[in-house]
């Protein structure tokens, strides 16, 4: 199959290591990736900070970029862009009087899955060990982002992706349903309000025992990750607790596994893998 | 030639006023709730212990996304059909023995009540428990006038005693707990003492003895209502406790105030939401208490009813077809009671008796964004909706919250560029005025995105300059600060240093240009990563 990687704006500029473990993996099924180089953004920042007008041309370079590319399928390694597709665009399309655009958006947004919606639903992966070749030796704990739950009803799906990796030990997120208190421009403008929140997230995270807090999108990943920097947060056993994207979960393997023991630091192109010559510099500074 | 418009009058919305406004930016209001422990710690407790109870009794019923749809549904059939079952209603009540009164706004309404209960010559009401009188701040007005307006609802009581403000639809004094309620009626009950324990049993035991005495000696009442249905000209008030019964039945007089979007067209239709707001607003599979009246009824009751059709910017919310459905509301409090934000910050913050997502959605449209902060309110927002997910009349909070922003953000600029006429005055003036004519940070960040985020090309060209993000985050590979509106940001978090390379630019050297091209190199080769991580040494 020939897939069409719609990266996100956030994970090209700030994760590409999501992007690369998301190409991997679909590559590690046999499958082709493509990746339309004239991709932006979903335009969800300008709408959910109430600039219709300014998110125009920013869906219009989406959809004309997903509707001029050849694919059989498009995959984005996030909740959020992926409902704002189907959500959003067709309605800032309506609103600035182009029904055509609004067309062309809904046809792109139903070809466009969500990462655990085209390993799940299109592609039949339903254990992430035997399939994928997944391994990853640590404790992981969950945070379903609210986007995918509420708005794709993504259901289980990256957990149980997740919870079928080889050597994992999971643990269950009290209150997981809760947001996380990212919200787009909402972590800027309300700050106090967002940190209280992702204080009870990450309270809860600490009662898990994990080491690794994981998600399917970056952007709340980016919120957590910060705060748990900000806040030092360490599990009983003193590391300090890291949040990876499930897609980086899954493209670790036991021959090269990915490495959670370096500086806090959570993305490096091409870096996924750190190898053995460059973690033990690192130990011996 | 001159152009004259005929036959089209201008008609403007008449914008609502009274409790729903928030007099300083939701930040500010936010920040000062946020402060208070104790406060955030009783929400914390009583919010979860409802949802968890709403969710059970939710769970049971098989239909309950039909009777949501239901709910919805007849909603949107009262809101289209408005003007003639308002009709209908007024003259079955009129034929009932009932009087309506038209109330355009809280003034109006205040007015009204207010000429009734003196017309009585008491100087002394008993209230039910009722959201449009604290609305339009009945009680204050009554006082004005040398009326006390007494709460007989367990909660309202308490704030009322407190000298405090609601901070939740369904239990205004959720913010306290047993204790702090103690301290309140201990200090204010006549007929307690210090021997009052805070025990449940034993503050209901106080509050009843407190208010039995006014339920037999005051003979004027007023409530709110739950439900008008058109068809019979019947109200109906929904509650747990027994005491608005009693307000419904023993005094002389009945006064009730009804927003006009609280119209079912049938008796029959209170069957859907009678299974709705039970469930969604206590947990409970059904109230306690339904009391329903029709006019009056000769020896049984009331002998006199006076019912107030209270508008107060309804008919401008009415007006917009993006916001409207913000009037299905049946006030049952689920969405305050699932949101993380209100978890956070408690009702008083929202500035409004409607705090929560549907005030966030309802207040600015009843004022208008321009009235006070209320603009601010559509941000007080994560978006993550869950409010939309229990609601019980499936109104979609998240998208009104994005469409009252982007009313504020258009509301905005148009005061921008009348400052900007307005700069040719005199000098200091205009200066003021082109100083509130810049752009806001926020205006010009969504500005530079929006050419950025809409090519690849330049997404690209701006993502070369990763490095330069990466050396300013130091050998510690954190930024920690950030300048301006970014700032936001890195209040509360670290910012993890930026990638060497974005991925789009990884992909245009590793793997060709255009997604089109034949792939060369099929994996992402190790020996490639160490010789940049080298680099970056």
């Amino acid at each position: 199959m020939r897939i069409a990687l719609f990266a996100t704006c956030i994970v090209d500029a700030m994760y590409p290591r999501v992007a690369l473990a998301t190409v991997e993996v679909l590559e590690r099924l046999g499958h082709e990736v493509v990746f339309p180089s004239g991709q932006a953004c979903c335009s969800q920042m300008h709408i959910n900070s109430g600039y219709l007008d300014d998110a125009v041309p920013v869906v219009r370079n989406h959809v004309e970029t997903f509707m001029a590319a050849d694919y059989d399928v498009a995959v984005a390694p996030s909740g959020s862009c992926v409902a704002s597709l189907g959500h959003q665009q067709p309605m800032v399309a309506r609103r600035a009087g182009d029904e055509a655009l609004a067309r062309d958006a809904e046809t792109v947004a139903g070809r466009t899955h969500e990462l655990s919606q085209l390993l799940t639903d299109v592609l039949g992966v339903t254990d992430a060990a035997a399939q994928l070749g997944s391994w990853f030796p640590h404790t992981v704990t969950y945070h379903p982002s609210c986007h995918g739950m509420r708005l794709l009803r993504l259901g289980d799906r990256q957990r149980d992706l997740v919870r079928t990796i080889g050597g994992i030990d999971y643990r269950e997120l009290p209150d997981a349903e809760e947001c996380c208190g990212f919200g787009g421009t909402f972590s800027m403008k309300l700050p106090d309000v967002s940190g209280a929140m992702a204080d009870e997230k990450i309270d809860n995270v600490r009662r898990t025992g994990a080491e690794v807090l994981t998600g399917g999108d970056a952007s709340c990943l980016l919120h957590l990750g910060g705060a748990l920097s900000r806040r030092g947060t360490v599990t009983d056993e003193g590391r300090p607790v890291r949040t990876v994207h499930f897609a980086e979960l899954l493209a670790s393997t036991r021959e090269r596994p990915l490495d959670v023991d370096g500086p806090v630091e959570l993305s490096i192109p091409g870096g996924r893998r750190r190898p053995a010559a460059c973690a033990a510099e690192e130990a011996a500074r | 030639m001159t152009r004259t418009a005929l036959g089209i009058p201008t008609v403007r919305p008449v914008h609502g006023h009274g409790a729903i406004a928030l007099d300083q930016p939701f930040r500010q209001s936010a920040q000062e709730q946020l402060g208070n422990a104790q406060m955030r710690a009783n929400i914390r407790h009583a919010t979860h212990t409802i949802r968890g109870k709403r969710a059970r009794v939710v769970e049971e019923l098989p239909d309950w996304q039909e009777l949501r749809r239901a709910g919805s549904a007849l909603k949107q059939q009262v809101m289209a059909d408005l003007p003639a079952l308002l009709e209908q209603l007024e003259a079955n009540v009129t034929a009932r023995g009932g009087v309506v009164h038209w109330a355009r706004d809280a003034s109006e309404a205040n007015r009204i009540i207010t000429e009734l209960v003196k017309a009585k010559g008491v100087d002394e009401v008993i209230k039910v428990k009722s959201m449009a009188t604290q609305e339009i701040e009945l009680e204050e007005a009554l006082k004005a006038e040398g009326v006390a307006a007494v709460e007989t609802d367990l909660a309202e009581l308490i704030v009322q005693l407190g000298h405090d403000r609601p901070s939740h639809i369904l239990v205004p004094a959720i913010h306290k707990n047993r204790e702090q309620i103690r301290e309140i009626f201990v200090r204010e009950m006549a007929e307690t003492d210090e021997t009052l324990t805070s025990e449940p049993r034993d503050l209901a035991e106080a509050a009843r003895r407190h208010l039995r005495e006014k339920f037999l000696s005051t003979s004027v009442a007023i409530s709110g209502a739950n439900f008008g249905v058109a068809e019979t000209g019947t109200l109906a008030v929904v509650e747990s406790e027994g005491n608005g019964r009693m307000c419904l039945t023993l005094p002389e007089t009945l006064i009730t105030v009804m927003g006009i979007e609280k119209l079912v067209p049938t008796f029959q239709d209170l069957e859907v939401f009678l299974q709705l707001l039970p469930r969604s607003s206590t947990g409970e599979r059904m109230n306690p208490y339904t009391s329903m009246w029709t006019g009056v009824t000769e020896g049984d009751g009331p002998q006199e009813f006076h019912l107030v059709l209270l508008d107060n910017g309804r008919s401008a919310v009415l007006s917009d077809p993006e916001g409207r459905s913000a009037l299905h509301c049946i006030r049952c409090s689920a969405c305050m009671n699932v949101c993380p934000v209100y978890e956070q910050t408690g009702g008083h913050a929202y500035g409004s008796v409607y705090p929560g997502p549907i005030g966030a959605i309802l207040s600015p449209q009843l004022t208008g964004v321009e009235e006070g902060a209320n603009g601010t309110l559509p941000y007080a927002s994560s978006l993550c909706g869950a409010c939309y997910d229990v609601c019980p009349v499936a109104i979609d909070i998240p998208s009104i919250l994005v469409h009252l922003r982007d009313e504020e953000v258009q509301a905005a600029h148009a005061a921008k560029r009348t400052a900007i006429r307005e700069a040719e005055g005199p000098v200091a003036t205009a200066r003021a005025a082109v100083r509130a004519a810049v752009p806001s940070q926020m205006d010009l960040m969504m500005a530079g995105a929006r050419t950025v985020m809409s090519s690849g090309a330049r997404m690209a060209a701006v993502e070369r300059g990763l490095p330069a993000g990466r050396a300013a985050a130091g050998p510690d590979r954190v930024l920690g600060w950030l300048p301006g509106i970014a700032g936001g940001w890195t209040d509360q978090r670290d910012v993890p240093a930026p990638p060497r390379e974005s991925f789009r630019n990884w992909w245009t050297r590793n793997r060709g240009a255009d997604a089109t091209a034949a792939p060369a190199a099929r994996s992402v080769e190790p020996a490639d990563v160490s010789e940049r991580e080298e680099e970056d040494k």
